[in-house]
């Protein structure tokens, strides 16, 4: 098989397990964000500590989960191979740039959107993953049934102003990273066409700015409710 | 005009270069900006100093030799090649930052003179059709439908300046390659070598130490040509279908 690390150890190669794993990453998104909306109604968690425990007790869940932490590695691993690539095809750069008048900002500047959004994802897997899967969680009885109170864990966490503007800024990074990422992941598998590239660049503009703004709304009116 | 010129000065390869200054006055608005640099060269040479070392030919904008990273920007502020700037796009007083493309795959030899010879390697390593010799055929005898043929003719306008690889922050060589190898896939007399093309030119486009596609458009905005973005999707197309149905193994 050495023709496949042949073609995936190209520049097309690489690019390409970065566009599969960041739209993998973004279809994630939206389920997650699915889930966890559900931490936004007035039932005192209960729907959300349901849907908890099941998608943790379900095994294709745990399947999925497994490739998610895999896909990240990849897409972060792979990040830092192709920057390496880059550096080294231009070791002395240029005195005046004038890179503003031809590419976004996002579009230069994806490394660093990234590194803070891994940042962001070591914070959050720390205070929440990590605490549902290994930490003391207070449990709660529905309906006879006992449950993992992880609407307790989080309604307490974001009572803190600091975590929820931690939140809130990391939305930000995520929905400049998404509003090149999107897009660009298309055009590097090669769907670019007439009809679906306009198309698709404006599902991204939208993607980037609706999806990051709703997770953003959860530590938000979560805080307000404390108050 | 009077203007200061900030120029890349490097005797040789292995020089390490240095930016320095020198002053034109009495340059008219209707010079191009390679005539302005001859005014300059002029004065050093008066002067018995070593001119300024600089790629040019035809200065009609169809050769591709010109290059000059100006004031920030590939062949300067419009989207044109350098030959075709004119010193009506600069202020009176202004200071011009003059540099030598910046990429490994392209080490400056001189000056501003940079060695593009990376990009003929990559034409030698597919980008042509095989033709047995014989008889001249017929000019209509393979029918290419016009939408086809001008695409086609889009991607072939590349000039190989090289303006891709010094506008792209990866120094990447992604819109010279797709161009070359979109004008022969999209046509009948390249079908032939067309798996073949797409693989071996991407393998020696890498060898060469270009930087890899982050889509970021710079390039086709600088482009003089205006070669479009769509032919890197092809190219990605082009490969990806290539490595997967190829009989290289």
């Amino acid at each position: 098989m050495s023709w496949v690390t042949k073609t995936l150890n190209s520049t097309l190669g690489k690019k390409l397990l970065m566009a599969l794993t960041g739209l993998f990453l973004i279809l994630f998104l939206v389920v997650h964000l699915a889930g966890n909306l559900q931490l936004l109604l007035p039932d005192e968690g209960e729907s959300f500590n349901i849907y908890a425990e099941t998608m943790a007790n379900n095994p294709l869940i745990k399947v999925v989960s497994i490739g998610n932490f895999a896909f990240i590695l990849i897409h972060v691993i792979w990040a830092i191979l192709l920057t390496k690539t880059n550096k080294k095809a231009r070791p002395v750069s240029y005195a005046v740039s004038n890179a503003s008048t031809n590419s976004t900002w996002a579009s230069r500047n994806m490394g660093i959107l990234g590194t803070v959004i891994l940042l962001f994802l070591i914070i959050h897997l720390r205070g929440f993953w990590y605490e549902f899967k290994f930490g003391e969680i207070p449990t709660i009885v529905y309906d006879g049934i006992t449950y993992k109170n992880g609407f307790a864990i989080i309604s307490e966490a974001y009572s803190n102003i600091l975590y929820v503007i931690v939140y809130v800024v990391a939305m930000g990074f995520l929905g400049f990273h998404l509003s090149h990422g999107f897009a660009s992941a298309f055009q590097t598998l090669g769907l670019n066409h007439v009809k679906y590239s306009p198309l698709i660049k404006k599902v991204g503009s939208i993607f980037s700015i609706v999806i990051p703004a709703l997770f953003a709304l959860i530590p938000i009116v979560m805080y307000i409710q404390t108050l | 005009m009077n203007l200061t010129l900030k120029i890349w000065r490097q005797k040789n390869i292995s020089d390490k270069g240095g930016f320095k200054d020198y002053k034109v006055t009495d340059i008219s608005k209707d010079m191009s900006f390679l005539e302005m640099l001859d005014v300059l060269n002029e004065q050093l040479s008066d002067k018995g100093e070593d001119p300024v070392h600089f790629d040019h030919d035809c200065r009609e904008g169809i050769c591709g030799m010109c290059s000059l990273h100006i004031n920030g920007k590939p062949h300067g502020p419009l989207q044109t090649t350098t030959c075709q700037l004119h010193m009506r796009s600069f202020n009176d007083g202004e200071t011009i930052t003059i540099e030598p493309w910046r990429a490994t795959a392209f080490p400056v030899v001189k000056d501003l003179v940079v060695d593009r010879s990376s990009f003929d390697r990559i034409i030698q390593a597919g980008g042509y059709v095989s033709v047995n010799t014989g008889g001249v055929p017929d000019a209509n005898e393979i029918p290419i439908p016009k939408r086809i043929a001008d695409e086609a003719f889009d991607a072939a306008t590349c000039i190989g300046c090289g303006a891709c690889v010094a506008a792209c922050k990866n120094a990447s060589a992604m819109l010279f390659t797709s161009a070359k190898i979109s004008q022969l896939a999209m046509l009948p007399q390249g079908q032939v070598e067309r798996k073949e093309r797409a693989e071996k030119m991407i393998a020696q486009m890498d060898s060469e130490g270009f930087g890899a596609c982050t889509n970021t458009g710079a390039c086709s905005a600088e482009c003089p040509k205006g070669i479009s973005l769509s032919n890197i999707a092809r190219m990605n197309r082009e490969y990806f279908a290539a490595s997967v149905s190829s009989e290289n193994v």
